[in-house]
């Protein structure tokens, strides 16, 4: 058996494809990453700025009292329709040269029930995944034990995928 | 009134939103990478503490964007909170604010309220819900949901995907019965 794996080798070695040392297949240095960082700063001070990362104007949101948190998250997901509209028409490709690629997304029942669950965290933290990483930087120290437990909330979800309904 | 004094006002959701929307087309066209925040939850676990489980067993190398771009968010927050703040309390609705004064929480010179969510107050039954409960719901439901407001309300809708609607509608469902049904019960604790 042995033998023969190796004669098939022999007989058909592993051929580098032109696309394997293509430069957009090389692993970027981690500073290639700093550009997200500038994103993600950009966006962390959108907000604090509108306030979305406010315990208090979420619980507006949920008691219907304010169009606020209505108005930006509908505002933000109509700019991101568009552009995605946009990049798609004139076939965009990004910085370096690459088609635009979104995956698309598939439809279970954890989309139910994660969804149930991640909306009573929503409203309990006042804050998403995003929000939290903002809030301990404007100096809410205890919050990073709300993003601890979040990571932890994570982890066991990742425990017990394999259980859990889909 | 100075740019800088006009930034550092609360800014209206019409200013906000487009640019919360804008980073869509921006980590698309700089990299080819989807908006969504909770996988970076995702990527600490399978970084810090992998322990065998195969959800955590990826190249989580590959996805060291999103955790840079987290680090972004905080830093983000670093910079609004000390050269852009007018230090001005948070103005909400007077109707919520009546509610809340019903609960004790009339501190609004944060954007978290101080009187529930200190160091001191983990350790009160409120508290250890509000933050380690809540936070715990967080990132379990938004695993399971496969995403959270950035990859289902906002990525996921502009993109026209059915499965992020039926996600946001479920966030939806679960914050207004947190809000008005239960977290009243949490916060008379």
């Amino acid at each position: 058996m042995q033998q023969h794996t190796d004669t098939v080798h022999q007989t058909q070695p592993h051929t580098l494809k032109a696309s394997d040392t293509h430069p957009i297949q090389v692993q970027q240095k981690w500073y290639a990453n700093l550009k997200y960082m500038i994103i993600g700063m950009l966006f962390g001070i959108v907000f604090v700025k509108s306030e979305v990362i406010s315990w208090f104007r979420i619980q507006e949101m949920f008691r219907l009292e304010s169009f606020h948190m209505y108005g930006i998250i509908g505002s933000a997901i109509l700019t991101g329709m568009v552009s995605i509209l946009l990049l798609k028409k004139f076939k965009i490709k990004t910085m370096d040269g690459e088609p635009i690629n979104i995956a698309p997304k598939t439809f279970n029942k954890g989309q139910i029930y994660g969804g149930l669950i991640f909306g009573l965290g929503w409203a309990m933290t006042g804050a998403c995944p995003g929000p939290l990483f903002a809030q301990i930087g404007t100096g809410v120290t205890v919050i990073s034990v709300t993003l601890l437990s979040a990571i932890a909330g994570t982890w066991v979800y990742g425990l017990l995928r394999e259980k859990l309904p889909r | 009134m100075g740019i800088i004094e006009s930034l550092k006002q609360p800014w209206p959701w019409y200013i906000a939103g487009p640019l919360i929307g804008l980073t869509v087309p921006m980590l698309l066209i700089v990299g080819n990478k989807s908006f969504g925040i909770s996988s970076s939850l995702r990527h600490i676990c399978a970084s810090c503490l992998p322990a065998n489980i195969p959800f955590f067993k990826y190249d989580w190398k590959k996805e060291l964007w999103n955790l840079f771009f987290v680090l972004g968010i905080l830093l983000g927050g670093v910079i609004a909170a000390s050269l852009l703040s007018n230090h001005a309390p948070v103005e909400v609705s007077p109707k919520l604010a009546a509610e809340l004064a019903g609960y004790g929480i009339t501190d609004y010179s944060n954007l978290v309220p101080k009187d529930i969510m200190t160091w001191p107050s983990l350790l009160t039954l409120k508290g250890f819900l509000l933050m380690v409960v809540g936070g715990f719901l967080v990132g379990f439901g938004t695993r399971y949901a496969g995403g959270c407001t950035s990859g289902h309300a906002i990525m996921g809708l502009s993109n026209l995907q059915w499965p992020s609607l039926i996600a946001t509608i479920c966030f939806m469902i679960g914050g207004l019965l947190m809000a008005n049904l239960i977290l009243p019960l949490i916060l008379i604790l």
